[in-house]
């Protein structure tokens, strides 16, 4: 790392072996500890008759709910924990750079791929788990052999598309405020957090649902393809 | 002028063209995009959920565009791997 850089780029804390402790790591363990206490606390003192707390914490699981039935109607139960992890870790991680000393862990573009690496992974997990490796994988072949290198590659590129998205808007937040900090003055990027606290609920949303989007794609493909054979469509 | 001047004038030049071009062109996307959404959800107003999700997800799909931009300018500027031909030569 160059001197002079901006302090924003990601810095290591400490090495332990080979391995890079940076920034982020840290921030997203702590992030990742934080929201499982919340969670858990929140499932313990659960009443009958909810409080303010307990109120608004059933309102998210609602909307969560709502909107991966609104993709996947019938894979809401499979579907729901991992998509609302994901909105979890990514609404807290976003917002984390608004406090002052903090830096959001998804201006890191390793983070950021590591959570679309794993978006990339569960769309076959689940896709497999739904109609077996067999019948997945024929998928990829249909509707001609021809197109299995067009497959291939729009799999790898949503992926990148995913990590590069959220690392781009977060670092690009991140280096306005700085850079009108620096130009400007104290007080002057309070607007721009402004639009970050709007823009960090908005990417957390998008990159949740493209997933749920990608994921459920996968799992879908399998029945409509079943829905033609058992109907004895002819495009096969 | 010097190499390194060049170099410098190019960078600027081209990261903010890039960055005018990059961010012109999904703007006027994004336009049409929430636009026929405008129409469609004046038109069939109970579908308002799908709508506004598929919007979202085509926007983010759009939006990248302009990060991808975002992206390579940041290279541009900090951490251009031409940088060292220049520097070593």
């Amino acid at each position: 790392m160059r001197a002079g850089d901006p302090e924003i780029f990601v810095h290591t804390v400490f090495a332990w072996g080979p391995v890079a402790v940076t920034d982020s790591i840290i921030t997203s363990w702590a992030i990742v500890l934080l929201v499982w206490l919340a969670a858990l606390w929140m499932g313990r003192r659960l009443r009958e008759r909810p409080g303010g707390l307990q109120a608004a914490a059933e309102g998210i699981v609602t909307a969560a709910e709502g909107a991966v039935r609104g993709v996947a109607p019938e894979h809401v139960a499979l579907l729901l924990p991992f998509i609302m992890a994901l909105w979890g870790y990514l609404v807290v991680a976003n917002l984390v750079g608004l406090v002052p000393g903090l830096y959001s862990p998804t201006r890191d573009l390793s983070v950021t791929a590591a959570l679309a690496v794993v978006v990339f992974l569960s769309v076959h997990w689940f896709g497999i788990r739904a109609q077996g490796l067999k019948s997945y994988l024929r998928n990829y072949l249909t509707p001609s052999p021809l197109l299995l290198p067009f497959h291939i590659i729009s799999e790898l590129t949503r992926t990148v598309a995913l990590a590069v998205r959220l690392f781009g808007n977060m670092m690009s937040l991140e280096l306005v405020a700085l850079l009108l900090l620096m130009v400007a003055g104290l007080l002057v990027p309070v607007p721009i957090l402004m639009l970050h606290i709007v823009e960090a609920l908005v990417q957390a949303y998008i990159f949740g649902m493209l997933a749920l989007v990608y994921i459920a794609g996968g799992i879908q493909s399998q029945q409509l393809r079943q829905e033609q054979n058992a109907s004895g469509a002819p495009n096969e | 002028m010097s190499d390194m001047t060049w170099f410098v004038l190019a960078s600027t030049v081209v990261a903010a063209l890039a960055m005018a071009l990059g961010v012109m062109l999904p703007a006027v996307a994004m336009g049409r995009a929430i636009g026929q959404a405008l129409d469609s959800l004046a038109r069939q107003p109970e579908a308002e959920r799908a709508i506004t999700r598929t919007l979202f997800i085509g926007l983010a799909m759009i939006e990248s565009l302009a990060i991808y931009c975002l992206v390579i300018v940041l290279i541009i500027l900090f951490r251009n791997p031409l940088l060292e031909y220049l520097v070593h030569r």
